[in-house]
């Protein structure tokens, strides 16, 4: 028999963190710190609003867009937020979690051989999602010593003749990094004088703990060439709904509506009638919730720099990214041994790249209780190393 | 009172046993200033005392709840403060309140048993001067209380199917 697997799905590896969850899955009395998602169940405001979708019969599918009425009450709250201008009708697409929405950005715009940056540590699907496009991700290395944040003469190294677009994550999975507005400025102006694309992947955006985010798309020229990426999961407890969206100038917008009707459709009906009451309603909810994240925050990364583990403050998203190179383990087999030793599951920084190496990724979307004890046993997990 | 003061709060309502050190850590102060803080409310009786929420009915020594309904004629000078003042003084009363509707004061008894409330409220709260009329609603099962859900259920178990 031939071998029916395409080179690009052959050459895409499969998941660093997979295999990991795999050994976790088949342990008792794990504490997970390794689940990139909020502790919270949805809302009971927006799951009713789910569930009375359901009752009254809408389960078929949407326009492709995505419900009218969602898109514009999306449109005013980014503009009403973030001073984000999106048209309703030409300029957003509804898709099935940000996943979705990263995917048909890329194929939207990328042709083979083309070279995309990515921001380093990398959130893992950007680069398969490139491969699949034929094009080639490159790193930009963000450094740990600038809290990890893209300062500009970083990237402009990488930018050679064939660079077409920058994939940049900030609030950063999984450093926890931000960019301020002064921050962006540099980064903007890089990107349009050598005409690249900015996709702008800003799910965690509710998720800041000291000032507000700042999209990238308001910075200076940057909303005419920016495709900004957002989505329900994080701000409101939703990974289940898979609800996101893609926003870009109409031209853009159009070609990735293309390849969304062809592959996806249309996101889930229920999913979008809840997301629609989330933007409504949701608003407490999310606050309450992100004020808990940053008080669990402030305990676990003042914990871990007590126990040995020095870990900067992440001002975004819910993410620790200790070093463990004082423990003179590598990262891989830190979180290997403390897993099988001491039960805390981590992810090691080396899946996210080469600036990940050294790192071990902690959600603290965990209770507080459950943080305090995978605190006491990493601290003796460290003090058996000696 | 500021934004500190609230959240230092709301974190002792959920939990009154919470290490200082850790909720100083977790509001952004020293923690001094943490149980310094906590003193003043306490001392201007903003923080009235610390207590438990308990769940009798899985202990077996299950009070009886009522909710009594009062229909009063309000004092000149006074309304309804002075006869309020003298319901709230019986230990029998868990909660007192004044509402509009139907009924004036909303009260919450509780007793050994049913026959220990209705004589409560046939010898105490019922003869009282300016209590028209009275309705009793015997608590069959409390579903919520303070906020927190008594009921047993199944939470969805997250699984590590994320990046
Ligand atoms: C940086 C980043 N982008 C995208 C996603 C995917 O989110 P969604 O649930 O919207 O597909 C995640 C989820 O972990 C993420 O961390």
């Amino acid at each position: 028999m031939r071998n029916f697997i395409s080179d690009r799905a052959r050459i895409i590896p499969p998941s660093g963190i997979r295999k990991f969850f795999d050994l976790v899955l088949s342990m008792d009395d794990v504490i997970s710190l390794g689940v990139g998602e909020p502790d919270y169940v949805t809302p009971w405001k927006i799951c009713e609003a789910g569930i009375y979708a359901i009752e009254q019969g809408f389960t078929s599918y949407t326009s492709n867009k995505g419900i009218e009425s969602l898109r514009i009450s999306l449109s005013r709250y980014l503009q009403t937020e973030y001073n984000l201008m999106y048209e309703s009708d030409s300029q957003m697409i509804i898709t099935a979690g940000v996943s979705e929405a990263l995917d048909i950005a890329i194929r939207a715009v990328i042709n083979p051989g083309d070279e995309v940056l990515v921001t380093d540590p990398i959130y893992v699907s950007y680069p398969p999602c490139v491969t699949l496009s034929g094009g080639k991700a490159i790193p930009v290395p963000c450094d740990e010593k600038n809290q990890f944040k893209l300062l500009s003469e970083t990237l402009i190294e990488k930018v050679t003749p064939k660079t077409k677009a920058l994939i940049m994550n900030f609030p950063n999975n999984p450093s926890g990094a931000v960019m301020e507005k002064s921050d962006l400025k540099g980064i903007a102006d890089i990107v349009t004088d050598h005409d690249l694309l900015l996709i702008s992947d800003e799910v965690y955006s509710d998720l800041t703990y000291s000032g507000k985010h700042v999209p990238a798309a308001t910075i200076g020229d940057l909303w005419e060439r920016t495709i900004t990426l957002n989505g329900f999961s994080k701000s409101y407890a939703m990974t289940g709904w898979r609800i996101g969206y893609l926003c870009a100038p109409d031209e853009i917008c159009e070609a990735a509506l293309k390849i969304h009707q062809y592959v996806m459709l249309c996101a889930p009906i229920m999913g979008q009638m809840a997301a629609n009451e989330a933007l409504k309603s949701g608003n407490e909810d999310k606050e309450e919730m992100v004020r808990e994240y940053r008080m669990r925050r402030n305990l676990f990364v003042e914990g871990l720099n007590r126990i040995g583990l020095p870990c900067h403050v992440p001002e975004g998203a819910f993410y620790a990214f200790p070093s463990v190179k004082e423990t003179g383990l590598s990262d891989t087999d830190f979180a290997e041994q403390l897993l099988k030793e001491s039960r805390v599951a981590v992810v090691p920084g080396s899946v996210f790249g080469e600036k990940g190496k050294d790192h071990i990724r902690c959600a603290y979307a965990v209770s507080r209780e459950d943080l305090a004890e995978s605190l006491r046993r990493i601290e003796s997990f460290i003090e058996g190393l000696k | 009172m500021d934004k500190t003061d609230l959240l230092i709060l709301k974190l002792l309502e959920e939990n009154a046993k919470i290490d200082t050190q850790d909720l100083a850590i977790m509001t952004e102060i020293p923690t001094v200033e943490a149980e310094s803080r906590i003193k003043v409310m306490e001392k201007e009786g903003i923080i009235r005392r610390y207590s438990a929420v308990i769940n009798w009915e899985q202990t077996g020594y299950t009070p009886v709840l009522a909710v009594l309904d009062l229909k009063v004629s309000p004092e000149r000078d006074f309304g309804y403060d002075r006869i309020a003042d003298r319901i709230a003084r019986f230990s029998e009363v868990k909660a007192l309140r004044l509402v509009t509707g139907a009924y004036d004061l909303e009260v919450l008894v509780s007793g050994k048993s049913m026959q220990e409330i209705a004589r409560f409220v046939a010898e105490h709260i019922a003869p009282m001067d300016r209590i028209r009329e009275t309705a009793t609603h015997i608590v069959m099962k409390v579903y919520k209380e303070n906020g927190d859900i008594f009921f047993e259920r199944e939470v969805g178990e997250r699984l590590p199917f994320s990046f």
